[in-house]
């Protein structure tokens, strides 16, 4: 951790931790659209709510309890000890207290009790149990799309209780009855039938590709491919479509070519998988979650890749790390001495360390940085080979391309980080007021070290993260673009071999070699 | 008749928690975890698990690090218990074992943590308006039961002690199925008893299930290894095979 600057007078912007007073109802009126019926439809769900929903909603409940141990423990082991109470971000943005974990937690565990524990059955009063009706499964809607799943009040939990798993629990029971959430749904129906959530055809996707390559030229004067469905290339890249087309993704892919480019690496991104977001895991559908994973796996056969790599994106190196090797695996057509997958941020980590790029830090001297751990990544997965890497690999990353950096409060890093309002699942403008809410212990703890160290950019690794700062960060007093992919930094710092840089660039790069 | 009625409550209430919370364990034990799901700091090895939940069980370290006053509270009121429950060893043995004699005088005022840790508690969750919030009756209930065991409990020690020798006499005679002899007609010590028989009931029942469901929470006890180590739950292997390779009519 940066040491922080004694000398100057305490200047305090405020508390990201405060805890707000708790105001009944706060957000009640925040809902997500429901979708149609026919984005319920493509995922195998019942296109609207069934006419005997409370029925089957009941039944899985007992159907998840006996799949999932997770979910049976979690409902189970709460003593409501009241420590994750004011751990989660959208409580701490909005003070409406069904949004402080337990309380999340309890709006399903209540109907659990009735219907299968001694106690609730008889007597509900005692243990606050209730019967399933349609006023509570509106409030399941409403507030479980209020959850990004960020896990950190698991980390606060003395059982590890994880609020995700009930929330993804919840959203599977209410799209088993017919009621699934537009963004979500909507997203995996074109995935299914495009290989993205943005819904580009392979044209599209090529033509984008090409034009990348151009600016790449124009900026360089090297020609930087960037393959689409080459087969036998040797790394098949999976990366979030936001990649191809949003700010500050962009630059990010652009910083993945160039370190492809210059490590000499052959590589591949697929048009059949061209995405590594899988929104089955926000709907906590284990059948759409390996459906989408499982494209990986035809992609990485049908073009004989002997690796894959994932780009920047936070749920999906959840789902990358953790899951995909159960969902899809065994990939034993894969080389076995690279790990599978593998992050690309770990990727470059060992292109830096083995010296293969060649790196000017001084073309990131404008930025003075700080680095927001993404949620997923931070508390879901891992990189690297030693513990506690998807902290330090991306640091390192940052710290071997710029000169300037800091970090923000250490209860608000690592695996502490706060989500950054928009994941899970609620990066959609209908949730726009309580993705603003949602952000602002983030945002605090950033203006901190603004005031402490003048930081004015952020650097993150999930494409949920940047497109919400993006949207988010100008509340709070940034620019729009104060928020950076970290392959963006590296883009910036790397010399190619052959690149046409300026007189001063290169005496700066001759100076720090 | 009361030692006649005790005993009979003491067998079903020791059935009741034993077959209960076994079956609950077993239930834990086979319900599959189709994904790896641990949680940050997640170690790489079994070991490390095994120290991780070592630190989770003897020092509540997440608790720790989450909220200090739960914490000491809770800290208080477990450890004050323990050595509390390890103390009454002593009547449940004919030769008390060594190191029950050791730690009865250490019991002895651990009782006042343990009360003191649960006034503290039961005082959160009375005046903290986010706990008061989360609280249904029967958290509440659990702390006025746990303080009454502790409390009648504490009574016999320091201000009118019971036969404590005939107590310790009826016991031995229950675990050796021999009803001669009778339990003194305290009323302290009859409460403290029949206060202990409904704990030992709603055990299985009630959130006291967080301590068998401590040992199986995935977001803890799961090896980091997701990467190397397939988690496919026997569900998850009889869904319906998906295709190898892409289909002709959509590749393009």
């Amino acid at each position: 951790m940066a040491p922080l600057d004694k000398n100057d007078a305490p200047k305090y912007v405020g508390d990201p931790l405060k805890i707000p007073k708790i105001e009944c109802g706060a957000s009640l009126d925040t809902n997500t659209y429901k979708a149609y019926p026919e984005h319920n439809e493509a995922l195998g769900f019942p296109g609207e709510l069934i006419d005997n929903w409370q029925e089957v909603a009941i039944a899985k409940i007992g159907e998840l309890a006996k799949k999932n141990r997770a979910f049976q423990v979690y409902l189970d082991a709460c003593v409501k000890c009241g420590a994750c109470t004011d751990k989660c971000h959208y409580f701490l943005g909005t003070g409406d207290p069904k949004n402080m974990p337990v309380a999340r937690q309890d709006l399903l565990r209540s109907v659990y009790r009735r219907y299968y524990t001694f106690a609730g059955k008889y007597f509900p009063w005692l243990v606050g149990a209730r019967d399933l009706t349609k006023e509570v499964l509106d409030e399941w809607y409403t507030y479980y799309h209020q959850c990004s799943q960020c896990r950190r009040c698991a980390v606060a939990c003395p059982y590890g209780i994880d609020t995700a798993e009930i929330s993804m629990a919840a959203r599977d029971i209410l799209d088993t009855v017919g009621v699934g959430q537009k963004y979500c749904n909507e997203i995996i129906a074109k995935l299914k039938k495009t290989g993205n959530n943005l819904g580009m055809n392979p044209k599209a996707l090529r033509a984008t590709l090409e034009d990348l390559e151009e600016d790449l030229e124009d900026e360089t004067g090297v020609v930087v491919k960037l393959p689409l469905d080459v087969k036998g290339a040797d790394v098949l890249l999976i990366t979030p479509s936001a990649d191809f087309f949003a700010e500050p993704h962009i630059e990010g892919l652009l910083g993945y070519a160039k370190v492809f480019h210059a490590s000499g690496v052959s590589w591949t991104i697929s048009s059949y998988a061209s995405e590594a977001a899988n929104f089955g895991m926000f709907i906590g559908s284990y059948e759409n979650m390996r459906e989408v994973s499982w494209r990986i796996r035809q992609a990485a056969k049908d073009l004989g890749v002997k690796r894959i790599i994932f780009g920047e994106c936070g749920h999906a190196w959840r789902v990358g790390y953790s899951f995909l090797n159960t969902l899809a695996g065994p990939f034993d057509f894969l080389d076995q001495n690279y790990p599978i997958p593998q992050h690309i941020l770990e990727f470059t980590l060992d292109e830096i360390e083995a010296g293969k790029l060649k790196i000017d830090k001084s073309r990131n001297d404008e930025f003075i940085m700080t680095y927001h751990d993404s949620c997923n990544v931070a508390r879901g997965s891992a990189m690297g080979r030693k513990e506690g890497g998807q902290f330090d690999v991306p640091r390192a990353v940052i710290k071997a391309v710029c000169n300037n950096f800091h970090e923000m409060e250490r209860d608000t890093i690592r695996e502490n980080t706060f989500c950054c309002g928009g994941g899970g699942g609620l990066l959609t403008d209908d949730l726009m007021d309580l993705r603003i809410k949602g952000a602002k212990p983030r945002m605090t703890a950033l203006q901190q070290v603004t005031q402490d160290h003048g930081v004015n950019k952020m650097a993150a690794i999930c494409a949920i993260c940047k497109t919400q700062f993006a949207k988010v960060m100008p509340k709070y007093g940034y620019e729009i673009d104060s928020i950076m992919s970290v392959h963006q930094l590296v883009a910036n710092a790397v010399i190619l071999d052959g690149q046409e840089t300026d007189e001063a660039d290169k005496a700066a790069a001759e100076e720090t070699p | 008749m009361i030692s006649t009625v005790y005993a009979v409550l003491f067998y079903v209430a020791t059935f009741l928690m034993v077959a209960g919370v076994g079956m609950k364990v077993f239930k834990y034990a086979t319900i599959p975890v189709p994904l790896n799901i641990v949680v940050s700091p997640a170690p790489r090895t079994k070991r490390g698990v095994y120290f991780r939940m070592f630190r989770e069980v003897v020092f509540f370290e997440s608790l720790f690090k989450s909220n200090k006053w739960i914490w000491l509270f809770g800290y208080l009121f477990h450890w004050g218990m323990l050595i509390v429950l390890l103390r009454h060893f002593r009547y449940f043995t004919l030769n008390t074992w060594w190191w029950v004699e050791i730690i009865s005088p250490i019991g002895k005022l651990t009782a006042f943590a343990m009360i003191a840790g649960l006034l503290g508690l039961w005082a959160r969750r009375i005046f903290q308006e986010r706990i008061r919030y989360i609280s249904a009756p029967s958290d509440h209930l659990m702390l006025a039961l746990l303080l009454g065991i502790a409390g009648s409990g504490t009574m016999m020690s320091y201000v009118t002690h019971t036969d404590i020798i005939n107590v310790k006499a009826y016991f031995l005679g229950l675990l050796r199925f021999d009803f001669s002899h009778t339990l003194p007609a305290d009323p302290i010590l009859l409460s403290h008893l029949g206060m202990v028989v409904i704990l030992m009931i709603i055990f299985p029942i009630s959130k006291l299930l967080h301590v068998p469901g401590v040992f199986f929470s995935p977001s803890r006890t799961m090896v980091d290894n997701a990467r190397e180590k397939r988690h496919i739950s026997k569900w998850a292997r009889n869904l319906p095979p998906l295709p190898e390779g892409i289909p002709a009519k959509e590749e393009k």
